[in-house]
Order: C-alpha cells, then structure tokens, then sequence
C-alpha cells in the first residue's frame, strides 16, 4: 500500500507510546512523508512541551498554526487552552479568565474527571470537522495516561447525564470509534518492557476504548551490515591498516555487541507479532546524529518504505 | 530551606549518600530505568547494613515479582535476606523491604487521619468528588508518593528510604503537587460559596450565585452539588493538610534528603534532565548524584571517520577486481562500519553528557553500562548497584 492511500485511512491519528520510545520523532517523519505524498497535514501537541519543533529546528510551538516545513503545519493544543476556548465558544468569556485565575476551574476538571481530555479531543473533532488538513497527527500522553485520554469521553457519557459537555463526549466517542475518521498508531522499542506494555496498552485501546489500531512502528531497529561477523578475527596489519589503531580484536568484539543487539531486537520484534496480529512497520536507529531535520527525513524514507509493504487495511 | 551543598566542597559519592542520608529520591523522566535504579539503591543501602525500604511507583511487572509486588500494598513488607544476599556476603544488620504505592487508599488513610471524627471521615470518603480526586487527578500520585514518604519517614522503622517518583512529563510534580492539592482543597471561590451561616446554610453572595449557576449550566447540577457537599464536609481539615504539606517539603528540603537525577544519555532524555536539574536548583533543591542508564562503551582509538573511509577504499578496491568483491574484504569493511557506527554513538552520548555535567556543576556521576538484558532480578540489580557506588 503506497503511503498517500495508508494516510487515507483515517483523517486523525493519534501517535501514542510509552516515553522514550520516540513518539515525537515518529510523528514528525510520518508528518514529512504525507507531505511528500502531496498531503496537508496538522500536528496537534496535547502536552505543551515535547521536542516536535525541533525535529524541525524551529522554535517551540504555540497555540497558533506554524509551518515546520512546506505542507506540514504544528500547534499545541493543551487542555487548559481547550478549556478556556470551549467557555469562549458558550458564550462564557466572561468568566473564562475570572475561573481560570480563582483556581475554580481546577476544581470543575477534577470533579468531572477527563473533562479536560474530552476538551482536547472535541477541539481535535472540530479542526477534523472543519478540514484543517488531509491529515491531523496528535502526538499523544505518555502510555498509561493516553488509554485513559481515550477512554475520558466513554467515562464521562457515564458520569455526567446532562449539559453540553456530556454532548461535547458523545461526539468524541463517535469520532474515535469510527475507523474511517480516526485510528491510534502505536509506537514502541524492540525492547522487552517497551514490547510488553505496548502489547497492553494495545489491548486496552482496542477493547476498553474502542478505537481502531493501525500498524506498529518499532523505532530504533539496529540496522543489519552485510558481511558483519562477529567471529572473524581479522588482521588490519595484513591488509595494510595498522594505521587505523583499531585491533582486531576491538572489531570482532563490536561486531559481536551489534550482531547481539539485532538478534535481541528481532526476537522482540517477533514476540510483538506473536502477540498482536498488528502489521509491523521498522524503523532505522541512527547512529550518528541528534535528530534534526535531515534525520527525520531518513526515517520518513523509511517509513514510507514500510508502508509500502504493508497489505491494504480491509475494514469491515 | 538550606541549600545542602556547601559550594566548592567535594561531592558526596552515592555510596556515602546511601550511607549517610535516610530519604533518597530518584527522579527523572519516563523510559529512562529510574525503578530499577531506585531498586539497585535500595539494595545496596540493605546490603551496607542499612533498614532500606524502595517505594516504587509502577514497576514493569518481571521487576515487581522480584520484590514480591504483584500488588499494590500500603504497607512495606520486608524481602528475605537469603534473597539479595545469596553469597552471605552484606553487611550484618540491614534489612530490605519494599512497596507498591496505592496512591488512593494512601489518600483515605490520610482523611481518616486528619477527620475529627468517623463520621466526617465517611461523608468525605463516600463522595464523588473526593473518590476523582483520590482516583484519578493528575498529581495525586505524585503527592501520595510524598505522604507515603513523610508517613515512612515519620514511622523511625526504616534508616534508608528510596522513592522513586511516577513518570512525569512535568519534570517536578511530586514537589508542586502537595501544594497544588492543598490549594484546590482549599479553594477560595468554593469556600465563599459556603459562607458559614449558623442558622443554616446561606449560599455566598449574589454574584458567587451566578458564578455557580454558570458552572452547573456547562457540566450539570449534580456534579456542583458533589463538589459543595464535599467543601462542606471537607471543612477544618484543609489546615492539617496544609501543615503536612509544608512538613513534607521541608523534609525533602533537608540534610537528611537527596536527589539522584536519572537519565539516559540519549538527547531527549538529556534535555529532560536539564530542565529537572533547573527546577530542583530552583526550588533549591540540589541533585547530588546523577545516575545515566545504558551508556554505550567507546572504542579508544577508533576514529570514525577514517574507519568509514577505509571501508569505502576496501569496497571500491575489491570491486575494480574482477568479479564480486572477497569475502575477507568485505569482513573488515563491515567490521570498520560498524565500529565507527558504535564509536559515534558513544561519542555523541559523552557530549550530551558533558554538557549536561557541566551544568548541574559536582556531583557524584555514575554511568550504568548498557547491558545485554533487562534488569529484573537480584543478580542483576547487584550487578547494576556495582556500576552505582
């Protein structure tokens, strides 16, 4: 399946995976490779801190749309600015200011818990409503609390019986469980705790929330050398190398670590499989550098390249 | 608050700190091994002849069967001896225990502490509102971590304790937490609201009325009705929470407290440090020790740069011959790639790291090689506590 057709599938999708593994990183080589396939796309940062901008080597992100690169658009989108743009939106300026700044609206979030994320996410169903672009990324929370920002809208159609947020829920939770408008790309380390809890989050996404499940990107897959042997002990001296310092047995030893390493990450690649019957898409560890824009342009390569291999998503 | 650290002194190594502190938090971002560094200490501390105790907050589940935490409990429970001192090899005297923090039954058990009577304590537990915040707000796990810290703390049954900290992506929400918690529990607004009437309740002002009314049109009248009940029967204890609350950062503000910041020296991980080391020197807090996790080995010597070239030449010659490229050639070329692949990444983990070090100023740094497998069992937190002290 070519990448334009693969990011047809949903208008929203949300990045989610455990910190660390690179779900910033992802987002923005997926953001490049829709917009190479001549797609507009909208990132939308739900924490108001991550390092997206500069992937890019922008400064950090604001409320307001800026362009990262040609096609590709970023904004933050917190649940306090959510909030205040919702009250704005009822026709509560007025009190918008006075409740964030008493502190009462500390006490309304928490005591209809999730409000917050419903907020978020009905934002993100008005941008997708409006056609803000073909694609629109959420870079999600940290695992656990990305289940429970998926789950918020399901808890509070539970809680609260009346009133335009309850509405405000109803129309998240539509948004979310339909395939064709919106699906959660997970994103891991071939790693055994990064495996093991993507396995359960994944789970808990499908069942408890309902929500459609595209491929898994596992990040940072150690990348195979042809002809690398850990065994050979070879000889610089006899191919006129001494000059390099590096003994023989330094080589075979970093050969070995590597070879280790991918045949570690393979078996965490292959219990992934064996426990979610989720296409895989694999992405390259870098070496050399810290992510930058040339990086992420690597890894929208391969991305896409992943993607191509992928079979058709056949929906029900 | 006193700043802990005399400038120009040397900084305590983490052995020391195990040997001389009683609170030691590990804090730092998610993914970076800060639950088994937290363990490793822990250990060590029993190992030395200490009471140690390891809070953790949410173990991967192969690290929690070791410390025998299948589930969340409130109370310590002691690890067998025979169990992290195998070789009868520790220090007489030391003992190690461990917890799974319950952050909501950690939060009942304050209000059933601070409650004048049963009766209060049951109307507040019973509430909606009290069982979301107890339940689910973001930051009360954060604060239970310090309450159970303080309680432990307070108890005089343990000589070491080591908390590590829930995964925050707002570097020091354990610290802002407890006082976020008081105010919200404290709330002004709500409080007016509830202007103490003795012949009854008498609902605040006029304009606090249509305050309120504005609030129930959004989110529903019931859910208003939960929150007032429970300012109401919340009345008079916010004080001691308060109380607590400063107790707590006065504790962690202490001699008898450290911070060990954790981190991988991978560049998001590193800018996440930076910024917790910011905002503990802020709060003037200082992070004595600094652990980095999984740090890859350099290769002296090895000059990547001109190992790639070299591969290049080995490429290019074998393939100007007739035929494929020979295997031997092909060997050593790869070999190069992949060592100046690996020295490059070392390198570029010691710059990150430098600049890090060079911002937190001397503390006492411990680099935990990256190992073949995931830490989850004695040997290998042993194994981890060696790379430590």
């Amino acid at each position: 399946m070519d990448l334009e057709r693969f990011c047809a599938t949903s208008r929203v999708v949300i990045v989610a995976g455990k910190g660390g593994v690179g779900k910033t990183t992802v987002t923005a080589a997926l953001s490049v490779a829709a917009a190479r396939a001549g797609m507009s796309v909208l990132i939308v940062e739900v924490e108001g801190k991550s390092g997206l901008a500069a992937c890019f080597g922008r400064p950090p992100l604001e409320y307001a749309d800026a362009e990262l690169r040609p096609g590709v658009r970023a904004r933050t989108l917190t649940p306090d600015d959510a909030l205040v743009e919702y009250l704005e939106d009822h026709g509560l300026r007025r009190i918008s200011r006075r409740l964030a700044s008493s502190g009462a609206l500390e006490v309304v979030a928490t005591a209809v818990p999730g409000m917050k994320d419903i907020l978020v996410l009905g934002k993100v169903k008005q941008l997708e409503k409006g056609g803000a672009a073909d694609l629109i990324l959420i870079d999600a929370p940290a695992a656990g609390h990305a289940v429970s920002f998926l789950l918020s809208a399901q808890g509070l159609l539970d809680a609260v019986r009346v009133g335009p947020i309850r509405k405000q829920a109803a129309d998240v939770v539509e948004l979310l469980t339909d395939p064709a408008r919106c699906q959660v790309m997970l994103v891991t380390l071939p790693e055994e705790t990064p495996v093991t809890e993507l396995v359960e989050t994944a789970f808990q996404i499908e069942d408890r929330a309902g929500v459609a499940l595209g491929p898994v990107v596992v990040n940072g897959c150690v990348s195979t050398i042809a002809g690398l042997d850990g065994a050979v002990i070879p000889t610089p001296d006899a191919t006129g190398d001494a000059a390099l310092d590096a003994t023989g047995d330094t080589l075979a030893a970093a050969a070995r670590f590597r070879l280790d390493l991918e045949l570690r990450q393979q078996e965490q690649c292959a219990r992934l499989a064996h426990a979610l019957p989720l296409p895989q898409v694999r992405l390259p560890f870098l070496f050399t550098a810290d992510i930058g824009p040339s990086e992420i342009d690597v890894l929208a390569d391969a991305l896409a390249a992943g993607v191509d291999t992928l079979e058709p998503v056949t929906r029900p | 608050m006193t700043h802990p650290r005399v400038a120009g002194a040397a900084p305590a190594s983490i052995a020391s700190i195990l040997r001389t502190r009683r609170v030691v938090v590990c804090c730092g971002t998610g993914g970076v091994g800060k639950t088994t560094t937290a363990a490793a200490l822990a250990i060590q501390g029993a190992r030395d002849g200490r009471r140690a105790v390891v809070v953790t907050i949410d173990p991967a589940k192969r690290l929690a069967q070791t410390l025998g935490l299948e589930h969340l409990s409130n109370t310590a429970h002691e690890i067998d001896r025979a169990r992290w001192d195998v070789d009868a090899t520790a220090v007489d005297g030391g003992h190690l225990h461990a917890l799974m923090l319950d952050a909501e039954s950690t939060f009942d058990d304050l209000v059933r502490q601070y409650a004048h009577d049963e009766e209060q304590a049951s109307r507040i537990l019973g509430n909606g509102f009290y069982r979301n915040i107890a339940g689910s707000l973001s930051g009360t796990q954060e604060y239970m971590a310090m309450e159970k810290l303080y309680e432990l703390h307070a108890t005089g049954d343990f000589d070491l304790i080591v908390v590590d900290t829930p995964p925050t992506r707002h570097a020091l929400d354990f610290l802002d937490a407890p006082r976020r918690l008081t105010r919200l529990l404290d709330n002004r607004i709500f409080r007016l609201l509830m202007t103490p009437a003795r012949a009854g309740f008498r609902v605040g002002t006029v304009a606090a009325q249509a305050f309120l009314r504005t609030i129930a049109r959004v989110v529903g009248t019931e859910v208003i009705d939960d929150v007032l009940a429970f300012f109401r029967a919340f009345e008079g204890m916010e004080d001691g929470f308060r109380t607590r609350a400063n107790e707590m950062l006065t504790l962690l503000g202490s001699d008898e407290s450290a911070f060990v910041l954790v981190t991988s020296p991978r560049h998001d991980a590193v800018v996440e440090a930076t910024y917790f080391a910011d905002r503990l020197a802020e709060g003037s807090l200082a992070v004595e020790a600094l652990v980095v996790n999984r740090v890859h080995p350099r290769y002296p010597g090895a000059r990547p740069d001109v190992l790639r070239a070299r591969a290049g030449e080995l490429r290019a010659a074998g393939a100007a011959e007739e035929g494929a490229v020979p295997d031997d050639a092909v060997a050593l070329a790869a070999q190069y790639e992949n060592l100046a692949d690996l020295e490059e990444l070392a390198i570029r983990e010691e710059r990150e790291l430098h600049g890090l070090e060079a911002r937190i100023g001397t503390v006492a740094v411990a680099h935990v090689p990256e190992l073949a497998h995931d830490v989850h069992d004695f040997d290998a937190l042993r194994a981890v506590a060696t790379h430590l002290v």
